[in-house]
């Protein structure tokens, strides 16, 4: 069952109804073009050679006889790949590093993780290339590696980076560490907000990197002219950002390299980055053809990257009314092999949804021997978020409070900022707990063996630069062109606001997503921003038509622009004896009287609101194999304002079913030589359908008072909380703690035993 | 993989003379588990003999005293035979347990059974009905009672140019019922981390009369487990029957730590396995 | 390497091809003919995007070989509209919103046609255990079971 509360009255033509999606035809037929659906003619086949070894120095590499191969035609090593120098401080929330993100690309002096990229090969086929790699020879000095972060940030840890000293301690450190930094952020006094609880728990945690998990592997084709140009087609979440790697990390003029996204089968932040584009561009200089580059299933389970895995720890505090009166929380986040964990984000995540007197929260970047963490669905929070919540609920249960009443009790308001500093604005997030307290799933009966859990998350979505630039066609038909490759339905998005602008029908805009060289930047489609951000473009390039058409009219009826209107789709005026003038009429004489009609439009969208998202779930734990079983899901979830509803509930529940995997059997597995050992989806295990029930959501609509329409961002709060949801649902079935996720059915089992008694 | 060829005889003989003929062949039945290796190089075949053009290996007859499925049948294909879901509705389940239903469209219980893996889903549940394997080769055919012609994982007891063409199993007794359930950490597409398949036959006085119960994924390879029978035939199941069965399953367990399941874990979990699958098999052969 | 000429029927249409033996049925598609609506998500039958139907089961493409389809018959997703007009699933599956990025949904079509050819009026939990063999990151399966239960519903209309 899924309800939208509409807070704000207005009913819009468009906004907020359930349209067909523009994309949708050409994706349930097939024909829609992914990025290994494209062919050009000549392609070689590109594939990369990785590193066996968690930690090596590489000693040396021989590729003579790969080269010397039948249908060889070029080799790429970190020889191919300038050298960058390391990003110096003061360091940004987040990090960037040329330094790093080449060395990542491809492997210069050592390989620090199973699966780093060392050299790769172009050759007539997949099948040559294949054999091409084998004759490679890569001489290692195998060095011990670290895989836990706890244990990376001990002095005696094996070190990743000889030139990394920790920032954020003083004295400033002399020896080199896996620590990169250590970010703290306090308010209030701590020791006096402990003296006045009258209740404080304790908890530990441990979480594992989790894999986006898109079905859709890394593909790309790179194609080099000889006078020095780019095309690059590549599945991604930004072609503008993949521009700037490449140009940055290959020390290329930006404008030489033009990126084409193809559609994207799944991205949730791991398709922000450059993998194998910059190596793919380096071989088809080398060669004058095309290259393809595809990664395998192990690939991209080996050579991407996850969200950290981490290790926490906190402190919580509250009066007997239920006040939480002092937080202590610190947690370690795995970076993976270079830095660049979310800390900010996870410091954010602690207590962002309450106002606490007395808080104290650190985070750690650790570098680990795995693979260099990418961003997944609001990076950094789902972690944080996870101790905090259970240990609110622990708090609730000692003080015999209803968890939900302690969340309203504690609720941060309007005006209310995060640790770091990040004001919140207009929210709704009283409303959210109180649609969750009203809810029929809160007040439902539980069976045998059944527990509820609930917790609450945060997100301040992003804004940024996003450009669109929309055309009035002679016909009166609209083409928007927007730069932000739609992952989840966003041309719908777009299109509807576009329509309601214009006051014409939906079928009037046609919307695309142009490459890199027509048209200008657009940040990522990530940070639940597009419908925010590039929504404000499309509005303003809109309203710049609208400008236009005005004029026109106001020339065609020979009167002054201030009296005419632009109203449900028309230019009108109150003069006597003067017909409206429709768009298609307008758009017919536009080239005759002045020329085409356009609007464009480059923004730094600002004014993000923030964003909550509570989850109900019910699991049943069978108490002699600790198996869980999630029976019933409930999403309530601020969205602002729902301009395509059908696909804000699909963010809500693919959030949602992420988190249930996240807590209950997602995690990687390394042997004690630090090869990863699932690399496949049969042990990696994300929910299948038969594992679920029906995710149930109701949007709550209080709108952000700094977008035209109201829109919050809405695709990555659905994760936030929802680790922490499933894993106090578990442990309220199973009469547990939960200490470490996944929650997979031999830590229940051992759990329920610990806690019962010989089972 | 560079020298892979590909045939397909029509007959037992040229399959037989094919395999004989290259120590590198393999037997290619449904490939979901050879194309897999193949192509992650765990395994690098000279030749893959189809075998899905033999009569014999695709048939599936139910007799008066035996029940012969040729090794190339389906998984899809005995879950859609009535009569035999029926009679050995233990086998059959397990067959279509095997990951998912596409995978199940082709995988085949003789490549389920020769792919020899410790955790296989169809091979507990043959053991426990007793199964024996139709093997052809160079020097003719021969029987072999099927839990001994697995010997370690991956591995068989067949011998160079020799396939399994068929699996026959008797019929059960009137009063038989048979079960196998496995677990695993979601609810499909898992390997097993404990399978049990139980048989059981129920004499006239509503006591056990005869019983089996083999357990797979906690071992080198699937296996019986001989205790179980002296457990359980003479009585029913009550709750010290089937606390000493779980005993005996879980002391059965040589598992090891992997990437699936702790030794602790499956140990434990065989008997519960055990328990649950011996509970079904018995409302099995009451009902028959 | 043996080579092959292999005739199949694809989508009604008798298409030659020729394949190594080790190439499977996935790379045949998308590489020796071009259908990459077929779409390959891990290449060891995990995930089923690239669910086709063969001889009337859907499989995975992934872990069939080229050579063994002569004389075959097979659906993909290219041919499962008739000319313009979509498949009850495929127009269920836009009216419900059970796409996102749409990687999925092709394998998932077949996967759903061949289970409401086999058994046309399933329940919630047969539609979820007939799908558990097709992987979606982005929906959560909700409004895709939605939509096969709906598609259902007006297939069996049609019939009557």
């Amino acid at each position: 069952m899924n309800e939208i509360k509409n807070d704000a009255k207005t009913n819009y033509k468009w906004v907020g109804k359930r349209t067909r999606r523009p994309d949708g035809p050409d994706k349930v037929t097939g024909r829609a073009r992914y990025g290994d659906d494209m062919v050009m003619a000549g392609m070689l086949f590109g594939k990369v050679l990785r590193s066996p070894h968690a930690h090596a120095k590489i000693l040396s590499i021989d590729t003579s006889k790969a080269e010397a191969l039948k249908g060889v035609k070029a080799v790429v090593t970190h020889k191919d790949i300038p050298e960058h120098a390391p990003l110096q401080p003061p360091y940004g929330p987040v990090i960037a590093d040329l330094h790093d993100i080449s060395r990542n690309v491809m492997a210069r002096d050592k390989v620090l993780y199973d699966g780093h990229p060392v050299a790769a090969v172009a050759a007539t086929s997949e099948r040559i290339a294949r054999q091409a790699l084998k004759l490679i020879e890569v001489e290692y000095e195998v060095l011990p590696h670290v895989l836990d972060p706890l244990e990376a940030a001990q002095p005696d840890a094996p070190v990743l980076h000889e030139d990394q000293f920790t920032h954020g301690i003083e004295p400033a450190p002399e020896k080199p560490s896996n620590v990169f930094r250590v970010v703290s952020s306090e308010r209030g006094d701590l020791d006096k907000g402990f003296a006045e609880a009258d209740v404080i728990v304790e908890r530990e945690f441990r979480t594992q990197p989790v894999h986006q998990g898109y079905i859709e592997p890394q593909a790309l084709i790179a194609s080099a002219s000889e006078d020095g140009a780019v095309e690059l087609w590549t599945t991604t979440q930004g072609h503008f950002v993949i521009r700037a790697f490449c140009a940055r990390v290959l020390k290329m003029d930006m404008a030489t390299i033009r990126v084409t996204a193809s559609e994207i089968g799944g991205g949730f932040g791991g398709k922000n980055n450059v993998y194998a584009e910059p190596v793919a561009i380096r071989l088809s200089q080398k060669t004058g053809r095309p290259v393809r580059m595809v990664m395998t299933r192990d690939e991209v389970f080996r050579g991407t990257g996850p969200a950290s895995g981490t290790y926490s720890h906190i402190r919580m505090g509250a009066k007997k009314d239920g006040t939480i009166v002092a937080v202590e929380a610190e947690i370690y986040n795995q970076a993976g092999a270079f830095k660049g964990s979310p800390v900010g984000r996870s410091l954010d995540s602690f207590i962002s949804s309450y106002t606490v007197e007395n808080v104290r929260a650190t985070a750690y970047d650790v570098c680990v021997n795995r693979p260099k963490v990418a961003a997944y669905r609001a990076p950094g929070a789902p972690m944080a978020t996870l101790p905090a919540e259970l240990a609110i609920n622990e708090l609730a249960e000692k003080l015999g409070m209803d968890p939900i009443d302690m969340r309203i009790k504690n609720a941060v308001g309007d005006g209310g900022q995060s640790l770091n500093g990040v004001k919140y604005g207009h929210i709704g997030l009283m409303e959210v707990l109180e649609r969750a307290k009203n809810h029929d799933h809160y007040k439902a009966p539980l069976g045998a063996n059944q527990g509820r859990g609930f917790a609450l998350g945060y997100w301040m979505h992003g804004g940024g630069l996003s450009s669109v630039v929309a055309n009035l066609l002679d016909d009166g038909t609209v083409a928007i062109a927007t730069g932000n490759p739609d992952i989840g339905g966003s041309r719908s998005s777009m299109r509807a606001m576009a329509a309601e602008e214009l006051g014409v029908d939906l079928e009037t805009i046609k919307p695309i997503v142009a490459d890199t060289g027509s048209m200008g930047y657009s940040h990522l489609t990530a940070g639940s921003r597009t419908t925010f951000a590039t929504g404000m473009a499309v509005i303003n390039s809109v309203q710049e038509i609208i400008e236009k058409l005005r004029a026109l009219a106001a020339k065609k009826w020979d009167i002054p622009v201030d009296e005419v209107t632009w109203e449900a789709g028309q230019a009108v005026t109150q003069r006597d004896g003067i017909e409206a003038l429709t768009l298609k009429q307008l758009a017919g004489m536009a080239t005759k009287m002045g020329g085409a009609i356009a609007g464009h439009s480059e923004i730094n969208a600002g004014g993000a609101g923030a964003a909550f998202c509570a989850q109900i779930v019910d699991v049943e734990v069978d108490p002699e194999t600790g198996f869980v079983a999630p029976k019933r899901y409930t999403v309530i979830q601020d969205v602002g304002r729902a301009v395509s509803p059908d696909y804000v509930e699909g963010q809500m529940q693919g959030g949602a079913v992420q988190g249930i995997g996240w807590a209950l059997n997602e995690e990687y597995i390394y042997d004690d030589k630090g090869r990863l050992q699932n690399t496949g989806f049969l042990d990696y295990r994300m929910p299948v359908a038969s594992d679920l029930p029906m995710i149930d959501t109701v949007i709550v609509e209080v709108p952000n008072p700094n977008h035209p329409y109201g829109v919050r961002g809405v695709g990555e709060p659905p994760l936030v909380p929802a680790p922490a949801a499933v894993a106090s649902a578990v442990e309220n079935a199973a009469g547990i703690k939960a200490a470490s996720l996944p929650l997979s059915p031999p830590k229940v089992l051992d759990a329920m035993e610990r806690a019962h008694g010989e089972g | 993989m560079n020298e892979l060829r590909y045939e397909a005889p029509d007959t037992i003989a040229a399959a037989v003379s094919l395999l004989a003929a290259d120590a590198q062949a393999k037997v290619f039945a449904g490939g979901t588990d050879l194309i897999v290796q193949m192509k992650a190089e765990m395994i690098e075949p000279a030749l893959l003999v189809d075998i899905k053009k033999i009569t014999e290996a695709r048939a599936l007859s139910i007799g008066a005293d035996t029940i012969r499925i040729g090794s190339a049948v389906t998984g899809a294909e005995m879950g859609e035979n009535a009569e035999l879901k029926a009679i050995l509705p233990g086998v059959v389940e397990a067959v279509q347990l095997i990951g998912s239903d596409q995978v199940q469209g082709r995988a085949t219980i003789g490549g389920n059974l020769c792919n020899a893996s410790p955790a296989a889903d169809s091979v507990p549940a043959l053991i426990a009905a007793n199964a024996r394997a139709e093997i052809a080769g160079p020097d003719g055919t021969r029987e072999v009672d099927v839990q001994d012609l697995m010997t370690g994982p991956g591995k068989t007891a067949l011998k160079p140019g020799e396939f399994v063409v068929a699996l026959n199993l008797p019929r059960p007794a009137k009063k038989s019922g048979d079960a196998y359930l496995r677990f695993i950490p979601r609810t499909e597409m898992d390997i097993a981390v404990v399978g049990a398949g139980v048989a059981l036959t129920l004499g006239d006085d509503g006591k056990i009369a005869a019983a089996r119960l083999a357990l797979g994924a906690v071992a080198p390879t699937a296996r019986l487990v001989s205790s179980a029978s002296d457990i359980l035939v003479g009585n029913t199941l009550d709750d010290d029957v089937l606390s000493a069965l779980a005993d005996a399953a879980s002391a059965a367990c040589q598992p090891i730590d992997d990437k699936r399941g702790t030794i602790k874990f499956r140990t434990q979990v065989a008997g519960v396995m055990a328990c649950r699958a011996a509970k079904i098999a018995w409302m099995r052969a009451e009902k028959n | 390497m043996s080579k092959h000429l292999v005739t199949a029927t694809i989508n009604g249409d008798e298409v030659d091809f020729t394949c190594h033996a080790d190439q499977t049925l996935l790379e045949v598609l998308r590489e020796n003919l071009l259908m990459t609506g077929t779409k390959n998500g891990c290449g060891s039958g995990d995930c089923g995007a690239c669910t086709v139907i063969l001889d009337g089961r859907a499989i995975n493409a992934c872990l069939v070989l080229g050579a063994e389809v002569d004389g075959a018959e097979i659906e993909t997703i290219e041919g499962m509209s008739k000319g313009n007009e979509l498949h009850p699933l495929q127009q269920k599956f836009l009216d419900h919103a059970a796409l996102q990025c749409g990687i999925c949904t092709p394998g998932i079509l077949n996967t759903a046609k061949a289970l409401l050819e086999k058994n046309p009026n399933p329940t919630e939990t047969e539609v979820r255990f007939g799908l558990a063999g097709n992987l979606c990151r982005c929906t959560g399966y909700d409004k895709i079971v939605r939509a096969v239960m709906d598609a259902a519903a007006e297939m069996r209309a049609n019939q009557s």
